[in-house]
C-alpha cells in the first residue's frame, strides 16, 4: 500500500473552446520516506501536480490519496515550499515560523514548547543567527532556508518543494542541495519536489518522475536512481551509475521530448470547471515506465 | 575593536585624531551637508517670495497688504493664540483645534468605513461590480456639493461638516484599500491555505498587513482630502473654526487675518499629511520594500 497515491489525474483548464487540458492520466505511486523529483520542460504542467496534491488546485477528474484519505483541500499535512520562497515580509525571520507554528500546534504544544519548536527548525537550517531580520535583509538562499524550515516546522506527511532553488545561484543552491540531503537524512520525510535540473534530481532523489510536453501532459517515464545515501556530489562526479541517471534523463528531455515552443501560446486560466470536453489528443502518449 | 586594537592597526588614524572625534566631525559634517541641501533651498525661495510680495505690496493702491504689515496687524493674533473673550471671539489656535476636531470625527469614521467597505470590494467579485460605479460617480462629487444635502438631513451645522468631512476622504480610502487587497500576491494566500489560517485570522494576519502600503497611500490622500473639505464647510455653517474665521475675517475685511490663517491652514494640513505618512512608514516596515 503506497503512502501518497495521486490516482488518474486530468487537469483541464478554461472551458469549451478555450479548455486547454494541462494533464492526462497522471498516476504515481510514492512510498513513505521516498524523495521523488518531478522533472520536464517548462510549461509542460509539473507545478500544477503539485499544487493538487497541495489541494491549492482541484483536478478536473482523478486526485490524491495520502495515508489511504482523498485529500481535496490545503492543509499542512502537505507544506510547501515555494519557488520564490513567499515569506511575510512584514514578519521577522522567527515569526514567519511562528505564524504556522502558533496555529499548527496551538492546542498540541504549549507555548514554550513552540518556542523551541521553531527556534529547532531553524537551527536546522542553520538560520539561529537571523532570527529578528526581516525577509528584505537577507540573501535569496537565507530566505529559502527559512522557507524550508516554515514547512519542516509544519511536521508535514508529504514536504512538497516547488522548484526550491531555481531562483538561486549555482553555488548557493549546491550548498542548500547538502542542507536537504542532511536534513532528509535525519528526519526521512517523503518528499515531492519539482526540478529542471537534472543534476539536482539525480542527487536527491530515490526516483525521478519524467514528465512528457503538454499539452495533456502525463508521465512519460520514472526513472529509479538506485545510488547508496548518504550521498556526495564530488565523489558522485564520477560514478557510473549517477552518470547513466543523468544520462537517462537528459536523453529523455532532449531526444524524445525535445521542447518545441509553439507560434501561439494557448492562454491557460487557473480557474478549472469541471467536466468540460478535452481536446483531441494531438499527441501519442508515451507511456514508458522503467 | 577597542578604540586600542584600533590604534595598533591604524597607527595613521592615531596621529591624525581618535576615531570618535573622526565620526563625529564626519558626524557634523553630514549634518551641515543636509541642512545645505535641504534646508537652505526652501529658505532662499521663501526670502525671494516674501520679498517679491512685499514689493508689490507696498505699491500705492495695491489691494492687498505686504508681509510686514501683515505681521504687524496680524501681531495680536500670533503671540495671543490661545485667547478666549467668548463667543465667536477666540484665539486662533483654537479656531483650529475646533476644526482638527471635526477632521477626527470625519477622518476617525471615514477611515472605519471605508477601509470595511475597500476589504468587501476588494474581496468579493460581486461588491465590486456593483458598488464600483457608483464609487466612481461619488467620488467626484465636490465636498460642497453635499453640504445642502447634509444640512437638510441633519438639521444642524456641525454634523453636517462632519459628514462632509468623511464622504470627501473616504473615496480614496475605499479605492486604495480594494486595490491593496486585489494586489495580494497569490503565495501569501497559498501560504494562509496551507497553514489553514480562518477567515479573522487571515483578515489581520496577512491582509491588513500586505494590504497597508496601499491603505495607508488611500489614508494619506484621504487626510488631505478632509482638510480641504473642512476649511470651504466651516465658511459656509459659520460658528467656530478655522474656516468660519477666515470668512469672518472677509466680512470684516481684515485681509491680513486672512493670509496669516492661510499660513496656519497650510502648516496643518502639511502636518497631518507627514503625520499619516509617518505612521504608514512605521507600520508598513519591510511591506513595500521586498
Amino acid at each position: 500500500m503506497s503512502y501518497l497515491e495521486i490516482s488518474r489525474v486530468d487537469m483541464v483548464f478554461g472551458e469549451g473552446a478555450s479548455a486547454n487540458q494541462v494533464l492526462k492520466g497522471v498516476d504515481l505511486s510514492v512510498k513513505r520516506g521516498e524523495y521523488i523529483s518531478l522533472i520536464g520542460h517548462s510549461g509542460c504542467g509539473k507545478s500544477t501536480v503539485l499544487n493538487i496534491v497541495a489541494g491549492l488546485l482541484k483536478a478536473t477528474r482523478g486526485g490524491t490519496i495520502l495515508e489511504g484519505r482523498e485529500v481535496n483541500a490545503p492543509g499542512p499535512d502537505r507544506a510547501v515550499v515555494f519557488q520564490n520562497h513567499s515569506l511575510l515580509p512584514w514578519l521577522t525571520v522567527y515569526q514567519n515560523v511562528e505564524i504556522a507554528v502558533a496555529k499548527i500546534f496551538r492546542d498540541s504544544k504549549t507555548a514554550a514548547e513552540r518556542r523551541d519548536w521553531i527556534l529547532h527548525n531553524l537551527d536546522m537550517v542553520n538560520m539561529s543567527h537571523a532570527l529578528d531580520r526581516l525577509p528584505s535583509q537577507i540573501s535569496g538562499g537565507m530566505k529559502q532556508r527559512v522557507g524550508i524550515a516554515r514547512a519542516l516546522a509544519m511536521e508535514p506527511k508529504v514536504l512538497m518543494l516547488d522548484e526550491p532553488f531555481g531562483a538561486l545561484d549555482a553555488l548557493t543552491r549546491a550548498h542548500l542541495q547538502d542542507e536537504v540531503i542532511r536534513i532528509q537524512a535525519e528526519l526521512g520525510n517523503t518528499v515531492l519536489m519539482i526540478t529542471h535540473d537534472v543534476d539536482e534530481a539525480v542527487l536527491l532523489s530515490d526516483r525521478v518522475v519524467m514528465m512528457t510536453n503538454g499539452p495533456a501532459a502525463t508521465i512519460g517515464q520514472i526513472l529509479e536512481v538506485d545510488l547508496p545515501r548518504p550521498r556526495n556530489r564530488i565523489e558522485l562526479a564520477e560514478n557510473k551509475t549517477y552518470n547513466h541517471c543523468r544520462q537517462e534523463i537528459l536523453s529523455f528531455l532532449y531526444e524524445k521530448q525535445r521542447k518545441v515552443e509553439p507560434i501561439a501560446r494557448a492562454s491557460a486560466k487557473p480557474a478549472a470547471k469541471p467536466a468540460a470536453p478535452a481536446r483531441p489528443q494531438s499527441q501519442p502518449e508515451v507511456a514508458l515506465r522503467a | 575593536m577597542s578604540n586600542a586594537e584600533t590604534i595598533g592597526t591604524l597607527p595613521l588614524k592615531a596621529a591624525t585624531g581618535s576615531p570618535r572625534a573622526l565620526a563625529l566631525a564626519q558626524g557634523a559634517r553630514n549634518l551641515l551637508r543636509g541642512i545645505v541641501t535641504h534646508v537652505l533651498p526652501p529658505l532662499l525661495i521663501i526670502g525671494l517670495i516674501l520679498i517679491v510680495w512685499q514689493a508689490l505690496g507696498s505699491r500705492p493702491g495695491a489691494a492687498l497688504p505686504p508681509p510686514s504689515k501683515v505681521v504687524q496687524e496680524t501681531w495680536e493674533l500670533i503671540v495671543h493664540p490661545f485667547y478666549d473673550r467668548g463667543g465667536n471671539d477666540v484665539g486662533i489656535a483654537w479656531q483650529l483645534l475646533a476644526s482638527l476636531k471635526r477632521v477626527a470625527y470625519g477622518y476617525s469614521l471615514a477611515v472605519l468605513v471605508g477601509v470595511s467597505l475597500g476589504v468587501l470590494v476588494g474581496q468579493s467579485t460581486w461588491a465590486l461590480r456593483g458598488l464600483d460605479p457608483i464609487f466612481q460617480v461619488l467620488r467626484t462629487v465636490p465636498p460642497l456639493a453635499w453640504l445642502p444635502i447634509s444640512l437638510a438631513g441633519f438639521r444642524d451645522g456641525h454634523p453636517s461638516a462632519i459628514f462632509v468631512i468623511f464622504i470627501t476622504s473616504i473615496w480614496p480610502i475605499i479605492i486604495n484599500t480594494s486595490i491593496g487587497i486585489r494586489n495580494i500576491p497569490e503565495d501569501y494566500r497559498n501560504v494562509a491555505k496551507v497553514i489553514r489560517l480562518n477567515g479573522i485570522e487571515y483578515f489581520s494576519k496577512i491582509m491588513l498587513p500586505a494590504a497597508a502600503p496601499f491603505i495607508f497611500s488611500g489614508l494619506r490622500i484621504g487626510v488631505g482630502l478632509s482638510w480641504l473639505a473642512i476649511i470651504a464647510a466651516e465658511m459656509l455653517i459659520g460658528g467656530v473654526g478655522i474656516g468660519f474665521f477666515i470668512w469672518d475675517a472677509w466680512n470684516s475685511s481684515r485681509i491680513s487675518d486672512i493670509i496669516l490663517a492661510l499660513v496656519y491652514v497650510g502648516l496643518v494640513g502639511f502636518t497631518l499629511d507627514r503625520i499619516v505618512a509617518f505612521i504608514g512608514r512605521k507600520v508598513t516596515r519591510g511591506t513595500a520594500v521586498n
